[in-house]
């Protein structure tokens, strides 16, 4: 180790300070009580940081070791924040996630257009239906929180994601994915008790965030299996991803699983927002890839930017997920696409949802062009880059793996 | 005994069938008719939202120069804030390349009108009047070749602005449980 960093903790500490002098009781971070010590300065700067497990702070809410240390990070070439402290896109490293769920603190995301989080008191936080409804109604976080409840794995993804011979690594092709365990109420549940008028073709879901993020979804959706959700991983939302309520539209793209949500609006039509129109399309069969993900997967491990140490074992690694239910099948190629094997489900396979998957591939040391390829339960198959028609890019990544051992993106 | 049983299942069942059509829960409150007002503000492609006040090119020009040059630049390009002067000019380009500034090319003004109102100027949000979203709206979309000069943008006018793409767009498929992503293909 090199020089030593700041300990995050330490930057807690000093944030809870200029908060107004909030005492952290017995968190006296490590390394002071190694500035006190005989130590030489020499020798602290080779200590390694440690965690005080018998701290109040860590007795009452756990973190990672501190030898962990996977981060999300800005992709899609604009800056978050970028110079008007807007945060956009913020991908997820999927290379070094371990089964379906993405940890929320890991787990990606994105605003509308580019925003700013908001800060919201649940207290306060309401809910409006309104519209074609016969029953407006206006609900609180308690009063939504005693409605009968789902809890789902889903994945989210946003349309920015796509392979390119540019994007080397998996966080630039593939970060801004990930998938979680939502509990919440259906929205039809509301719906229903709010009474929708027959002209109700559409609504509107709208936040509370600056630019108010809005987007339209088909009745059809809304009364099949739209979530409005106040929890994820079991614990409230993070206001990243929407404190207190959002709603999780499965397999349908990022944009349209509006945060910090606050209004539903029941119309006669779709409404094309500012978050809408960008899914208009002049084609008609590039119309119909608007909403639904496709059928996808990736070998998340390993990837671009990955070395491996030499021929030999390894488990191949990765997730499938499709927007139109559940994956039936992952076959992976280590040939470039030449011949194709069934990859080994991790886990039960739930609709909309990632599913982890694996492959045992022993390595012959010579260069071989790692690639998977979903199929869902409605017989949808993952193109090629040359068979994809547009929309959310589903189509098949291959990474190459060079006799030296890089990984490097095999379109490039 | 088993059909006694049958029977009691279905008189059980009976008055849970009848209340799925009626609220069953009985949570959440009716918000006033002013509370609803205040707080929708989504615009609807005929305008029907769309509230009283109008706005001219001139003054728009006028509020963009004070609320909107500082960030989007003098002429709409050279600001550090997105672009709203399309890539392309001459009316004869084809609105696809325009680029994704403003919603040119959305095919209704009324999602100009829209995002304007709600999310512009940026940590100002909600601050312009309802006259100054009409005129900037006609500022903006006379710019860009939209609209021509003297055009006055109300409640009435701004829903029949014919945008560049206004019949230049296919309609979404009518999306359905078990659909898969694009019919007649298997992927």
């Amino acid at each position: 180790m090199g020089v030593k960093r700041p300990n995050r903790r330490d930057f807690l500490k000093r944030g809870a300070a200029l908060a107004g002098g909030v005492t952290l009781g017995a968190a006296e971070p490590v390394i002071s009580k190694a500035t006190a010590s005989a130590q030489s300065i020499e020798e602290q700067s080779q200590e390694v940081p440690s965690q005080d497990w018998s701290s109040d702070e860590l007795v009452a809410y756990g973190e990672r070791s501190l030898h962990v240390k996977s981060v999300r990070e800005p992709v899609n070439g604009r800056p978050s924040p970028d110079e008007f402290g807007l945060v956009f896109h913020i991908g997820t490293p999927l290379e070094q996630q371990v089964g379906a769920i993405t940890p929320s603190s890991l787990f990606y995301f994105g605003t509308t257009r580019g925003s700013i989080v908001p800060t919201i008191d649940p207290e306060k936080h309401r809910l409006m239906i309104h519209g074609l409804v016969d029953r407006e109604l206006t609900f609180t976080m308690d009063e939504l929180k005693r409605f009968p409840s789902v809890t789902r794995l889903h994945f989210i993804e946003c349309a920015g994601n796509g392979s390119s011979p540019r994007r080397g690594r998996l966080i630039e092709s593939h970060g801004m994915t990930s998938c979680a365990e939502w509990t919440g109420v259906l929205l039809s549940t509301l719906l229903k008790e709010a009474g929708v008028q027959d002209e109700g073709t559409w609504i509107v879901a709208e936040g509370v965030e600056n630019v108010r993020g809005a987007s339209s979804l088909p009745m059809a959706k809304a009364m099949d299996d739209i979530i409005v959700a106040y929890a994820m991983n079991g614990e409230p939302l993070r206001p990243q991803q929407g404190f207190p309520l959002r709603i999780v539209v499965p397999g349908f793209e990022g944009i349209l699983h509006v945060k910090w949500l606050s209004r539903i609006k029941v119309v006669d039509r779709f409404y094309m927002t500012y978050n809408d129109y960008g899914h208009l399309r002049q084609d008609p069969d590039q119309a119909a890839l608007s909403y639904q993900v496709g059928p996808k997967s990736v070998i998340t491990w390993p990837s671009g930017g990955i070395d491996l140490p030499g021929a030999g074992f390894y488990e191949v690694r990765g997730l499938a997920w499709s927007g139109g239910g559940v994956v039936s099948r992952v076959e992976v190629s280590t040939d470039g696409g030449e011949n194709w094997m069934d990859a080994d489900f991790r886990g039960t396979p739930q609709r909309m949802a990632h599913t982890a998957f694996s492959f045992n591939w022993t390595w012959d040391g010579s260069e071989a062009m790692l690639m998977s390829r979903c199929t869902d339960e409605l017989g949808q198959v993952q193109p090629t880059r040359a068979q994809r028609k547009g929309g959310l890019d589903n189509s098949i990544q291959p990474w190459r793996v060079q006799s030296n051992g890089s990984v490097t993106n095999g379109l490039a | 005994m088993g059909s006694l049983k049958l029977l009691s299942v279905l008189i059980l069942l009976g008055p849970a069938a009848a209340l799925a059509q009626s609220p069953t829960f009985g949570l959440g409150r009716t918000p006033s008719a002013d509370e609803v007002l205040a707080s929708d503000i989504s615009i609807s492609p005929t305008g029907m939202e769309l509230p009283a006040g109008s706005g001219t090119i001139e003054e728009g020009a006028l509020t963009y120069r004070r609320k909107c040059a500082r960030c989007h630049g003098a002429d709409g390009t050279e600001g550090r804030a997105p672009r709203l002067l399309k890539s392309s000019r001459g009316s004869d380009a084809n609105p696809w390349s325009y680029g994704r500034i403003l919603p040119i090319r959305a095919p209704y003004a009324t999602a100009v009108w829209d995002y304007i109102n709600r999310g512009m100027p940026l940590n100002r949000e909600g601050t312009l009047t309802h006259d100054e979203v009409y005129s900037l709206t006609a500022f903006l979309l006379f710019i860009n070749d939209v609209i021509p000069e003297g055009t006055v943008l109300d409640a009435q006018s701004l829903p029949m602005v014919v945008m560049p793409n206004r019949d230049n767009w296919a309609e979404l498929p009518d999306w359905k449980p078990g659909m898969p992503r694009l019919l007649g293909y298997p992927y």
